[in-house]
């Protein structure tokens, strides 16, 4: 049987559709998946990602053992900051991307994906080294991303934190409806927003309070669908479509998350050695220019034969285009080149092009 | 959920509605409801035939590509085209605005042989 999430019940008296993802029965859709997309990008939408698991690193030695697990460098991040990176095995493939969240220098909370929680639970303990603990504390907590250019004037009718003061991956202590949390300037859509960490006893609570308050704003249940749209829109990669362990960061276009100087870390001399040759491979964001929808695994084409593969694609609702992310060769990796999509046999002209696809008007 | 009683129905629930001696085919309410929101439809030409329980085109929501399959045989005389640019109309209204084709069949009596829409509705609810 699939896990759930602390907010199972409300999902499925509210009607949402579940489906099973990453081993979690979880709504795909509440009232469909393009109002809730549009939701999010004109009002504010409540998403349960609780399947999002969370591994703890404690003790004096917690900065440094987690920073030479990591791609990027918590050394430049201060307490109440938050990184995006990823964690790599020695020849380079990602074990996955994560985000940290920097409580103290001996206190660091990793947001891993939910299909990789014992994965990279086994493999951060493995390597932790001395004066630190690794706990794994995915299911003491759950987490809601409330997410739109209305979140934050409906979170803060809810929470003693001041979201005005709360920059972008920043996060704070705060209550939640009364409840303690943690609450953090980040997300997965390209809006502003907030993920709130609660522990899981607490959730329904403040998903409830969240829905009621925010009939003001109209707020949306959002499911994974929507979730999925949005972070496409903005070229976000995911783990399992789009990367995993036989792709390195910069292959998936994550160079900037590699910090190659700041001092030794899992991985690093792979990547240093890719970076030197050169990559054989590139994501990019493309838009097909006839008629169409690409899919995770439809064959790029270059002259009627593959060169590479689509790993996501979609039809992007708030631009009314066919988008997508590519492995491609260097060579076409190219703003402006073109190439295309081998869909169920028939091809589909395709454009590379800047990423994100959206930008949020501010 | 409806099952109007004047259509007869798939097991890949496209229904089919008699038109004169033509007939009309879509999908069920229950099909875009399984679907999702529709974005894209691969239909085909005026002219070109079709073969009952073939595939005459491709409906794509935002979670799924799938075949539609042709209710019975016979010659494509009319495609519904401004679905091309309103896919949504088979989420809104899958009986009516959201048909898809109309077929000349070669076997009139092709269509009689389909589930009605008693037959249809106990189908689905053994799905669920």
């Amino acid at each position: 049987m699939a896990l759930r999430t602390p907010l199972y019940e409300t999902h499925r008296k509210a009607g949402a559709r579940l489906v099973e993802f990453a081993g979690f029965d979880m709504p795909v859709q509440y009232a469909g998946l393009l109002a809730e997309h549009e939701a999010v990008r004109t009002r504010v939408g409540l998403f349960d990602v609780s399947h999002m698991g969370e591994v703890v690193f404690r003790g004096p030695g917690a900065l440094a053992s987690l920073n030479r697990l990591f791609t990027n460098d918590l050394g430049r991040v201060v307490d109440g900051q938050a990184q995006y990176g990823c964690l790599c095995r020695e020849d380079g493939g990602i074990v996955d991307d994560v985000v940290v969240y920097r409580r103290a220098a001996d206190d660091l909370l990793v947001c891993v994906n939910a299909a990789n929680r014992r994965k990279d639970f086994e493999w951060l303990a493995a390597r932790a080294g001395r004066d630190v603990g690794v706990a794994d504390e995915s299911d003491a907590w759950a987490q809601l991303a409330l997410q739109g250019p209305l979140a934050a004037q409906l979170l803060q009718r809810l929470t003693n934190a001041n979201l005005s003061a709360l920059r972008s991956y920043r996060f704070a202590k705060g209550e939640v409806a009364g409840v303690p949390c943690l609450v953090a300037r980040t997300g997965y859509t390209g809006e502003d927003g907030m993920e709130i960490f609660s522990p899981s006893g607490e959730a329904v609570r403040i998903w409830e309070e969240i829905m009621e308050a925010g009939r003001h704003e109209k707020v949306a249940a959002c499911g994974l669908g929507a979730r999925d749209s949005l972070r496409l829109e903005m070229a976000y990669r995911l783990y399992g479509v789009d990367m995993d362990d036989r792709t390195t960061p910069l292959e998936a276009g994550l160079g900037w998350v590699v910090k190659l100087d700041k001092g030794d870390f899992v991985g690093r001399e792979a990547l240093v050695r890719q970076k030197e040759q050169g990559v054989a491979r590139k994501l990019v964001g493309f838009v097909l220019t006839e008629p169409g929808i690409a899919r995770h695994g439809y064959p790029a084409l270059q002259e009627g034969r593959p060169v590479g593969e689509v790993t996501s694609g979609t039809r992007s609702p708030t631009l009314a285009t066919s988008i997508g992310l590519a492995y491609l060769p260097p060579a076409l990796a190219a703003e402006g080149s073109t190439f295309a999509v081998d869909i169920r046999g028939r091809p589909v002209s395709a454009r590379v092009v800047k990423t994100p696809f959206y930008t949020r008007s501010r | 959920m409806d099952f109007p009683d004047d259509l007869r129905y798939t097991r890949e629930h496209e229904w089919a509605r008699r038109k004169g001696r033509n007939v009309v085919v879509g999908i069920t309410e229950y099909a875009q409801d399984q679907l999702g929101d529709v974005v894209y439809l691969e239909l085909p030409d005026v002219g070109d035939a079709v073969k009952r329980g073939e595939s005459f085109g491709v409906v794509e929501s935002t979670k799924a590509v799938s075949e539609l399959f042709a209710p019975v045989s016979g010659k494509v005389v009319e495609v519904n085209d401004p679905l091309s640019d309103a896919p949504e109309a088979v989420n809104e209204d899958p009986y009516e605005e959201g048909w898809m084709i109309v077929i000349e069949p070669s076997d009139p009596g092709e269509l009689e042989t389909l589930m009605d829409a008693r037959a249809y509705q106990a189908f689905v609810e053994e799905q669920e």
